[in-house]
């Protein structure tokens, strides 16, 4: 479904990047062209857009955004909107990247969602660590007021550094004034979010591309990708390719067109880390052959997530690298839901053992049972991604965790790790 | 009817698996695991009572 002609052609919400400085509001309006005016555009006309350009939500579920809108202005009370920037994948970088580099998009898609629900007040919520982030939406947000483009204000919301930071519900509390824990639903944010009012909330890369479609329309949106998935998505590929990064792709782009724009694959490969830390590994050789749509993800078990891949070199031990993202994920759980909280904890006991050779024989029966066991019974989705990943792991690596298990730790199980999380935060000990 | 159980409420007392064993079992810690299929009608009397004498009101059932 590709097309020649430049105005649909990539680079899309990259259009304009410069890395070179703050974003200027001027420059967003010279690539871009100006937003629409609501006498334009009207609620009903950006919903409607929303709805023809099949647009899905970018943080890694692919909600559509209309059936999420309509929700909103359909519940009782005065929506607010919250646009999530958290990104609290530790691999991604897509979202501070669209919050720096080109913020006004962001800002403009919020405002468009705003309007499209009637809210008159939009939550910016980012990652709290990042000052420069900060930083550059205070720029954006200064210039936007003295050129007086927004009737709703913006709020900019500092949220915790945890894996589960960014996840809906608990994105929700912490705006609330509460620790960043996933609620029980119902109720829905739709229903009853921030401040018990209707809540729409949206990952930034959504509303980036909400602010394209509201200036071009939903046909120009769909030329691009396939008929199911539309459009451009952001990815972030890391490993073993030449120049890891965030790149802008066509929903259904070949995996080896992706990587070969990354500078190509450097060497040989162990394995695909295909949608993050809640993602599938996958074998090697599908690094030549799979295509980046979720449809066709889905014959081998995949979705694209939140748009990370990470290329595997093998001089990187599969079970190591496991092992520590299981062990990292297993300490993030918000230790509210039984289940989670033990059979994380199991889970990342075992493959340890087995990671270190000292194990028993039921250790992989026990890790097939409580992989299937866990899935789908905490308030949030992290046993469900920790038992999806390390049962793809088992899968796609079984020689290597077989070995693992008899012999120990293997020559490359020292190699500086690839799949990488924020520093632990240190627990206040008493003196 | 289904039946679903809050996890954040849930506190592992494990006497809905005692009232309602047709349907819920628990797993190795002690935390309900629920069929998701809608109760039969025989069983739906029984579905009450696991749900109201849960202490921490956890279960929920829910009427299609």
């Amino acid at each position: 479904m590709t097309t020649t002609s430049p105005d649909v052609a990539l680079p899309r919400l990259l259009a304009g990047v410069s890395f070179r400085g703050m974003a200027q509001l001027e420059r967003h309006v010279e690539v871009h062209g100006p937003m629409p005016a609501p006498e334009e555009l009207d609620a009903t006309g950006v919903i409607g857009l929303a709805e023809r350009s099949k647009l899905r939500g970018r943080g890694g579920a692919g909600f559509p955004a209309a059936i999420k809108m309509r929700a909103v202005r359909a519940a009782r009370g005065r929506p607010i909107v919250v646009a999530n920037g958290c990104e609290s994948e530790p691999i991604s970088g897509k979202d501070a990247l669209l919050l720096h580099e080109t913020p006004h998009l962001v800002l403009d898609g919020a405002a468009l969602a705003a309007r499209a629900v009637g809210a008159d007040r939009v939550i910016l919520a980012y990652e709290g660590p990042r000052s420069d982030t900060r930083i550059s939406l205070e720029h954006a947000l200064k210039q936007r007021r003295a050129a007086r483009v927004d009737s709703v204000r913006f709020e900019l919301f500092a949220a915790a550094e945890k894996f589960l930071t960014g996840q809906e519900t608990a994105l929700m509390a912490q705006i609330n004034g509460g620790l960043p824990r996933p609620s029980f639903i119902p109720p829905r944010p739709t229903e009853r979010g921030v401040r018990r009012r209707p809540t729409l909330v949206q990952n930034v890369e959504t509303l980036a591309h909400l602010a394209l479609i509201a200036r071009h329309g939903a046909g120009w949106y769909s030329q691009l990708g396939t008929a199911a998935e539309t459009g451009s998505t952001l990815v972030t590929v890391a490993g073993a390719v030449g120049m890891p990064g965030v790149y802008e792709i066509e929903r259904g782009t070949p995996l080896p067109q992706l990587f070969a724009a990354a500078g190509g694959v450097t060497g040989e490969l162990a394995g695909l880390l295909v949608g993050g830390y809640f993602g599938s590994w996958l074998p090697a050789a599908l690094a030549s052959e799979v295509e980046l749509s979720n449809a066709a993800l889905a014959t081998h078990d995949a979705s694209l997530g939140c748009g990370v891949l990470v290329a595997l070199p093998a001089s990187s031990c599969p079970v190591a690298e496991t092992v520590r993202v299981a062990i990292y994920l297993a300490t993030e759980t918000a230790q509210q839901c039984g289940p989670c909280v033990h059979g994380t904890a199991a889970i990342a006991r075992t493959l340890h053992g087995i990671a270190e050779g000292r194990t028993s024989a039921a250790a992989f029966a026990d890790l097939e049972r409580w992989t299937s066991a866990v899935s789908g019974r905490g308030a949030c989705h992290l046993p469900d991604g920790l038992a999806h990943f390390v049962a793809t792991a088992l899968r796609t690596f079984a020689a290597a965790f077989d070995d693992h298990a008899s012999h120990g730790p293997c020559d490359a199980c020292g190699t500086e790790p690839l799949l990488r999380f924020p520093d632990p935060v240190p627990t206040a000990r008493r003196a | 009817m289904r039946i679903r159980v809050n996890p954040i409420m849930c506190e592992a007392h494990g006497l809905c698996a005692e009232l309602l064993p047709e349907w819920i079992r628990l797993d190795e810690w002690g935390y309900p695991l629920i069929n998701p299929d809608p109760i039969p009608r025989h069983l739906e009397a029984h579905a009450r009572r696991a749900a109201d004498a849960c202490p921490t009101l956890a279960l929920l059932l829910e009427h299609d």
